[in-house]
């Protein structure tokens, strides 16, 4: 029995003539499509080089953006096996904490991180804490609705306080880069490091910190963590409160690029649905990546289809990983 | 033990009966239902019609997701598709929308079974599937706001006619003929789902919502009757959208398609109690007058909520409010409960 399975497992090695890492399949498969796509886009444009080093510089800044936003979504699934419908409109109320503290008390805007973050960290701590908690462990439909429900809630009570008609963050002179012949405006790029840094600040935060190393492990065995001690529903907790903090921070700083309604979040939503079944759940580096290919869809889709909306580039990558590859890009296992 | 265990089937014979419970309040409730435009003052029509709009969406999810177990994020899409293809049936052709009705839910339903059957083949599950029905409406919305062919992002308005016609369902603002309409609609899906909950494809869907692997292991053939059930879900959803055109005369990618229905399908029957006959009714009576109570309060707002006046998002800030107490405290719905605690008695 055992001879048996080694021969056939020497056989299919032979077969294959050289061994690939087992996860590498998927990401080829990835890259060919990416080149494919690039290639298309360049018949598109008729050999234009400027159209796509603008995408490519567009919808990697975005997509930074967008890595942020997932990160959060991504480390609530991860945890706590709640899909955060909120998560948009959280990106929407940082967007207002700025766009009230920069204009009516005149700070910068992106000074205004110093306040959207705790303020979204507390508020994620709460809503977890007397809500989402009550109902862990229930169907999975249930929290889903709850979140959906707490985004309705933000959205409109947003509505209701600051109406819909769209509002701007001041900002000094815009300072326009040159990348390779691309343009892009200062705040786009602080937007795209800000949110590298605080993803990167995050990342060593769950690898190295014993509150990091709680969360993980919660994450990994929540019995497990129990029995050694951890307080879970405190982890869930501040688990929320963190992916809460990390929408804030995306709509702060967002905020000076987008004309900010009470639905300028719906998007970020969408994205990150996407981001995060493509990073895979609950992989957090998987969500940092999944954020710039998405950014990149985006842009493409726009010059691939340049009459329909840049999203459905988005959707047409979430369903081609859904089916191919449900458990997400960078997973191993399947 | 084991005798426990065979009394709590319930046996056969029991729902071979034709008028059982279900079908005699669905007679009341008609005969009930009847009399209500006669008895309502103008402009609150327009209430009891988003009523039966509603409960007719609500029990389409239902299908589905309640006694299918398969959970729908995109159910604007039926109600979209059925609302588009009469559209287009009567605006270019000319086309009765009760036969457009007709083609809107075989629409639907064909594209109910396409994408389900690719959900089903590449194996999503739960929030996979959930997310996977979201992404396909969504899609469907996008491709239609660009789509010249079918007016883009403008939308249809459904032609006016002289007079009423039963034919063209079309009858002067206010008549009492469009609640009667609607009216016949709700029944005919309400007799759906009874009949649906009691043949043996309703059974065996919830037996294959309960454990797929038990009841594909006694040889119920998983995958039909999971098709089955979306594409009869699929076909009411588009009876939804149908009346829908034809009471407001209008529709476009927006209101069809938009994620926001899609959510009005799910919550209906949250509030009403997933996977009951009546669950989606009373969601509807729960919810759909809820508009107008808080249009009435912002025209004149009581003087604590002056502020308020004139601004809009209350309405949908009260309905998040009920779906959050009703998930913490009542989590199978407000009919759901009651019934537990009747059956418990």
């Amino acid at each position: 029995m055992v001879s048996t399975q080694t021969t056939a497992s020497a056989d299919s090695a032979v077969s294959r003539g050289w061994q690939l890492p087992p996860n590498a399949k998927p990401i080829l498969v990835a890259i060919a499509i990416a080149i494919l796509v690039f290639f298309l886009a360049y018949l598109r444009t008729d050999g234009s080089s400027l159209i796509l080093t603008q995408a490519l510089v567009t919808g990697l800044m975005a997509g930074g953006v967008y890595g942020l936003v997932a990160l959060g979504l991504t480390l609530i699934f991860g945890v706590l096996h709640v899909i955060n419908f909120a998560q948009g409109a959280l990106v929407t109320l940082g967007m207002y904490v700025t766009y009230v503290v920069a204009n009516d008390l005149g700070w910068n805007p992106y000074l205004t991180l110093f306040i959207s973050i705790p303020l979204l960290f507390a508020f994620g701590a709460l809503v977890q804490k007397i809500m989402i908690n009550r109902s862990m462990g229930e169907e999975h439909a249930n929290t889903l609705l709850l979140t959906l429900a707490l985004g309705l809630l933000i959205e409109n009570a947003l509505l209701l306080t600051f109406g819909g008609n769209p509002q701007s963050v001041r900002t000094g002179q815009e300072t326009v880069y040159n990348i390779f012949g691309a343009v892009a405006t200062q705040s786009r790029l602080i937007a795209f490091g800000g949110a590298l840094i605080l993803a990167l600040l995050l990342f060593f935060m769950l690898q190295r910190t014993s509150i990091g190393t709680a969360i993980r492990a919660v994450a990994s065995n929540p019995t497990g963590a129990r029995l050694v001690g951890v307080n879970t529903s405190r982890i869930y907790v501040i688990t929320f409160a963190i992916g809460a903090a990390c929408a804030g921070a995306a709509g702060t700083l967002v905020a000076p690029i987008v004309s900010i309604t009470p639905v300028a979040g719906e998007v970020f939503n969408i994205t990150a649905f996407v981001i995060v079944v493509l990073g895979g759940l609950g992989k957090v580096l998987g969500a940092l990546f999944g954020g710039l290919i998405v950014g990149l869809a985006e842009q493409f889709g726009g010059i691939l289809f340049p009459d329909q909306s840049n999203l459905l580039g988005v959707f047409i990558v979430f369903v081609l990983i859904l089916f191919l590859r449900p458990q997400g890009l960078f997973s191993s296992n399947s | 033990m084991a005798d426990k265990l065979i009394q709590t089937i319930p046996s056969p014979i029991k729902s071979r009966r034709f008028f059982d419970g279900n079908m005699i309040a669905l007679l009341i409730i008609i005969m009930v239902a009847i009399p209500v435009p006669l008895l309502l003052q103008a402009g609150q029509e327009s209430v009891a019609i988003r009523i039966v709009i509603f409960a007719i969406l609500g029990l389409s999810w239902n299908i589905m997701s309640g006694f299918g177990g398969m959970f729908s994020f995109g159910h604007a899409a039926y109600f979209g598709l059925g609302a588009y293809t009469s559209s287009i049936l009567l605006v270019n052709f000319g086309i009765s929308p009760w036969i457009g009705m007709a083609a809107g839910m075989v629409v639907a339903a064909i594209y109910g079974v396409l994408v389900g059957w690719l959900c089903f083949r590449y194996k999503l599950k739960g929030t996979y599937f959930a997310l996977a029905t979201f992404a396909f409406a969504e899609m469907l919305r996008i491709l239609v706001q660009s789509a010249q062919a079918v007016n883009a992002s403008v939308g249809y308005n459904v032609p006016l006619i002289k007079g009423s016609s039963w034919w063209y369902m079309q009858f002067p603002a206010g008549s009492s003929n469009y609640f009667w309409l609607g009216l016949i609609l709700l029944a005919g899906c309400l007799l759906a789902t009874i009949l649906f909950a009691r043949s043996k494809t309703g059974k065996f869907a919830v037996a294959i919502r309960e454990d797929e692997g038990a009841a594909s292991s006694i040889g119920i053939p998983v995958l039909r009757y999971k098709l089955t059930v979306i594409s009869i879900s699929a076909a009411m959803g588009a009876v939804a959208g149908v009346f829908y055109t034809q009471f407001y005369l209008f529709i476009d990618p927006d209101l069809a398609f938009g994620a926001y229905r899609s959510i009005e399908a799910i919550l209906i029957p949250v509030v009403g109690g997933i996977g009951t006959i009546w669950g989606p009714l009373v969601g509807s009576l729960l919810l759909a007058p809820l508009n107008d109570i808080t249009a009435a309060i912002l025209r004149n707002p009581p003087p604590f909520l002056d502020f308020m006046q004139g601004q809009s998002g209350l309405d949908v800030m009260l309905y998040a409010v009920l779906i959050i107490v009703v998930i913490l405290f009542l989590p199978k719905g407000v009919f759901g409960t009651i019934k537990d605690k009747v059956k418990r008695r």
